[in-house]
């Protein structure tokens, strides 16, 4: 048996272990959360560099001012908004916003009917799915370029056939809304179809309201991915300016040839795709969450 | 290996559970494949017997069914049409009108030309006019392919079509019998957005996979069995055609390449993946669930403040992160300016391997990189399941005087890994897919000289999709090559995935909560 004086010095000392843990947590989040934050501080102060257009190794300008935004959307013989940038952002601006539209449709589609039906090539359709998504989707992009230009949704029309390219197959993604949907107790559609709604009814009605959350989150990701999306805007623009996205555009303006003109303007373009989305996702942060634990967990 | 039961496993020592463990994970891999082959064999079976069956039931609805039966065998939908099934009957025949009238002025003549894809290339012809040889084009390889494809596909969908239409017939014959009604063109509409609800829903999104993903992929894998490349793109520089397993054997053989080891090449590139992967995969998933585990523990202030610094970092699109960042380690970048103005270094750090070409380096790098761009995802997947844990296994673990190391590996652990098992799968997976990350930071360098003759300059980081990537860019672009390298990452992924899941259930089960 423990007397009473030990337990107590015991308990004294794991307060005090508990306190020295916890400061030394506290220093480890705090130098955590600067190397997060620090290269978005770096790019921030870059981008108000004007006494030079090249990569320097100080973080400080010398000069501040507001010539590399300037540059970004003012072009000297068309005016205002008559710069490529300004192409790239209307470009990816029109593709996220279709895309979050019909991706949304698309993965809802997929994601309840797998949920809530029993039909017979259900489990086939799973599999399917599922083995399809092990191949390496940049292989498609050959043909699919071809296929696109015959339509002449390449180059300078690359919006459309870029809205086409990630809409079309993006059914594939059903795995986190199904999700949600398998949470929702299927009572709720039996109590609604017993009140003689049809199954169209019952989606309309009951479901859709319930999956506020899922839906949320699904437009958000959807919306989020073509700001930097790479690969597929880069084949399907192929090399022409008014088809880029600003992740291509940009992309150019940091390779050899162009890096010492376009650094700073790199970074102050980086500023300014990234504050509309960042805003955009911390409002919506609680649904975001919600559906990466929630699909994690899944699997 | 002596295989233990349960109770004599739980009397094992530690080490002997885990060296246990770790056997009976490799000595399952062989029964894993062979039951994996197993299940193929058995689906042939059946898929051979379910045709067998359809065969037969066609010929017996023939044989029993009346003469309207016997004409929709020709006629699609004429059974319908004569019991009064006006809508079904009008999609069948229209459908099959559709099919001839494309077969007899299309399908035809692509699928004649698919065995051979082509026989005019471009050539020289003299041209009254001008007074001179112009080049004229003939046929067109690559149309012929994916025409072929999409013939055939059609054909498919076609034959699965008239057998509906036979069975309809039957099923009509069967309710009529019985003295039911049939169904009306205002029913079947009506079930679209009732019973048939699922058909509605499924309409777009498959169609979507089919044509977007489904065809792409079987032409890709057809292309690794021609000569398809920048020289021979099929219409305006050469005809392409079938070479066979050729582009397999240049790929997977010592000297098949035209002198170059492309499996020397492959391999090297094969195991840096791998080793990425891994990497990549653990190293995030670990540190992810410490930092969430230390917001999260009891007497830290300010969780919010700390998980919202993490979270916004995943907003930013990963183009302007990664590549920021791959300049901020560049020879002139501003982290080598920093330590440089410190002392802490004389020369500047060659962090990318750019002048001494040496591979470790970056690879570390965009190793400690992933883990920056990771760690906020993984942050937030663990809070969420770690809240979920009971606490009062925490308060019992206590009382009962477990440290908290102890804890961590009997409670935490084994939770976390139990429920994120296929998670880390995916992740896994998507790791050896991961474009974005290593192309953004280093665009596969610095160049391994090692493997220059190979297509599409391959570089130390290279992991094999930015490589088949490569190979698709430039004149050269060797698409056979990539084709063959995308079924080969293809196959690699199906075997990790299905070694995993028919190993991996039995060793979780064993780290249940005992």
């Amino acid at each position: 048996m423990m007397t009473k004086d030990t337990s107590m010095k015991k308990h004294m000392g794991m307060r005090a272990a508990n306190a020295i843990s916890n400061t030394v947590i506290h220093i480890v989040l705090a130098v955590i959360a600067v190397i997060w934050l620090l290269p978005f501080v770096f790019i921030v102060l870059q981008s108000f560099r004007v006494e030079n257009t090249w990569q320097v190794g100080y973080v400080i300008p010398k000069q501040w001012g507001f010539a590399n935004y300037k540059n970004l959307l003012y072009d000297a013989t068309k005016g205002w908004f008559g710069t490529p940038f300004a192409k790239w952002y209307l470009n990816t601006f029109i593709t996220a916003l279709v895309t979050a539209v019909l991706q949304t449709v698309f993965v809802l589609c997929m994601s309840y009917t797998l949920s809530r039906f029993r039909f017979k090539m259900r489990k086939a359709l799973m599999q399917f799915m599922l083995i399809l998504g092990m191949f390496p989707g940049m292989l498609t992009m050959i043909i699919l370029y071809r296929v696109l230009k015959d339509l002449g949704l390449t180059q300078e029309n690359a919006v459309p056939g870029l809205i086409l390219v990630y809409v079309a197959s993006s059914g594939m993604g059903y795995y986190v809304s199904k999700g949600f949907f398998d949470t929702i107790p299927k009572s709720l559609d039996e109590a609604a179809r017993i009140d003689g709604a049809n199954r169209a009814q019952v989606l309309w009605k009951i479901i859709l309201p319930l999956a506020k959350p899922i839906v949320i989150y699904t437009v958000l990701t959807a919306f989020m991915a073509p700001w930097g999306d790479f690969v597929f805007a880069r084949y399907i623009s192929f090399g022409s300016q008014a088809g880029m996205n600003v992740a291509v555009g940009m992309w150019n303006w940091l390779q050899l040839d162009q890096i010492g003109q376009k650094y700073t303007m790199f970074c102050a373009g980086g500023v300014v795709v990234a504050i509309p989305v960042v805003i955009l996702f911390l409002c919506l942060q609680r649904y975001y969450v919600e559906g990466v634990t929630g699909g994690a967990v899944k699997g | 290996m002596r295989h233990y039961s349960d109770l004599e496993y739980l009397q094992l020592s530690k080490g002997r559970k885990f060296g246990y463990r770790l056997a009976s994970f490799f000595t399952g891999i062989p029964k894993a494949i062979w039951g994996f082959i197993k299940k193929i064999g058995l689906w042939f079976k059946n898929a051979g017997l379910a045709i067998g069956r359809e065969a037969k039931d066609i010929v017996t609805t023939f044989r029993d069914g009346d003469w309207k039966t016997k004409l929709s065998y020709l006629v699609m939908g004429f059974g319908c049409l004569a019991r009064g099934q006006i809508l079904r009957g009008i999609l069948f025949l229209l459908f099959e009108l559709v099919f001839i009238f494309y077969m007899v002025f299309w399908g035809a003549h692509w699928l004649s030309l698919l065995p051979s894809l082509g026989h005019i290339g471009p050539h020289e012809e003299y041209n009254a006019v001008l007074d001179s040889y112009t080049t004229t084009y003939g046929d067109n390889s690559f149309k012929i392919l994916l025409y072929g494809v999409l013939t055939i596909f059609f054909i498919i969908a076609f034959i699965y079509t008239w057998r509906v239409n036979v069975r309809q017939n039957k099923i009509a014959e069967g309710i009529l019998k019985s003295g039911k009604k049939l169904k009306s063109g205002r029913d079947d509409l009506r079930s679209l957005v009732d019973d048939q609800f699922h058909k509605t829903l499924l309409a777009l999104p498959t169609l979507g996979i089919l044509v977007f993903t489904v065809l792409p992929i079987v032409f890709m894998i057809l292309v690794a069995f021609t000569n398809y490349d920048g020289a021979h793109d099929g219409y305006i520089s050469n005809l392409f055609s079938w070479v066979g397993l050729e582009n397999f054997n240049t790929m997977l053989s010592w000297t098949g390449g035209g002198g170059v080891n492309y499996a020397a090449t492959f391999g090297e590139i094969l195991g840096w993946t791998l080793i990425w992967a891994f990497f990549a995969t653990f190293t995030n998933y670990f540190l992810g669930m410490l930092v969430a585990m230390a917001i999260n523990k009891k007497g830290i202030r300010l969780k919010k403040m700390w998980r919202t610094i993490l979270v916004m970092t995943i907003a930013i699109p990963q183009f302007i992160s990664l590549l920021y960042v791959s300049k901020l380690f560049a020879k002139n970048g501003i982290v080598n300016g920093i330590l440089l103005d410190l002392g802490w270094i004389r020369q500047a750090i060659d962090f990318w391997g750019t002048t001494n070409h040496n591979g470790l380096l970056p690879r570390v790098m965009v190793i400690l990189i992933n883990i920056w761009i990771g760690i906020p995802y993984l942050m937030l997947i663990a809070t969420g399941i770690l809240m979920n844990i009971p606490a009062d296994l925490y308060e019992s673990a206590k009382i009962d005087g477990a440290s908290g190391w102890k804890q961590y590996t009997k409670i935490t652990l084994p939770y976390m890994l139990f429920i994120t098992g296929p998670y880390l799968l995916t992740s896994f997976t998507g790791n050896m897919n991961n474009f974005n990350v290593i192309y953004l930071l280093t665009g596969g360098g610095p160049t391994n000289a090692a493997a220059s003759g190979a297509a599409g300059s391959v570089g130390y980081t290279d992991l094999l999709i930015t490589w088949l990537f490569k190979i698709t860019q430039g004149a050269e672009s060797k698409y056979y090559l990539a084709s063959v390298v995308g079924i080969l990452v293809f196959i690699v992924i199906a075997v990790i995935s299905l070694i995993v899941y028919n190993v991996l259930p039995s060793v979780k089960n064993e780290e249940d909560f005992q």
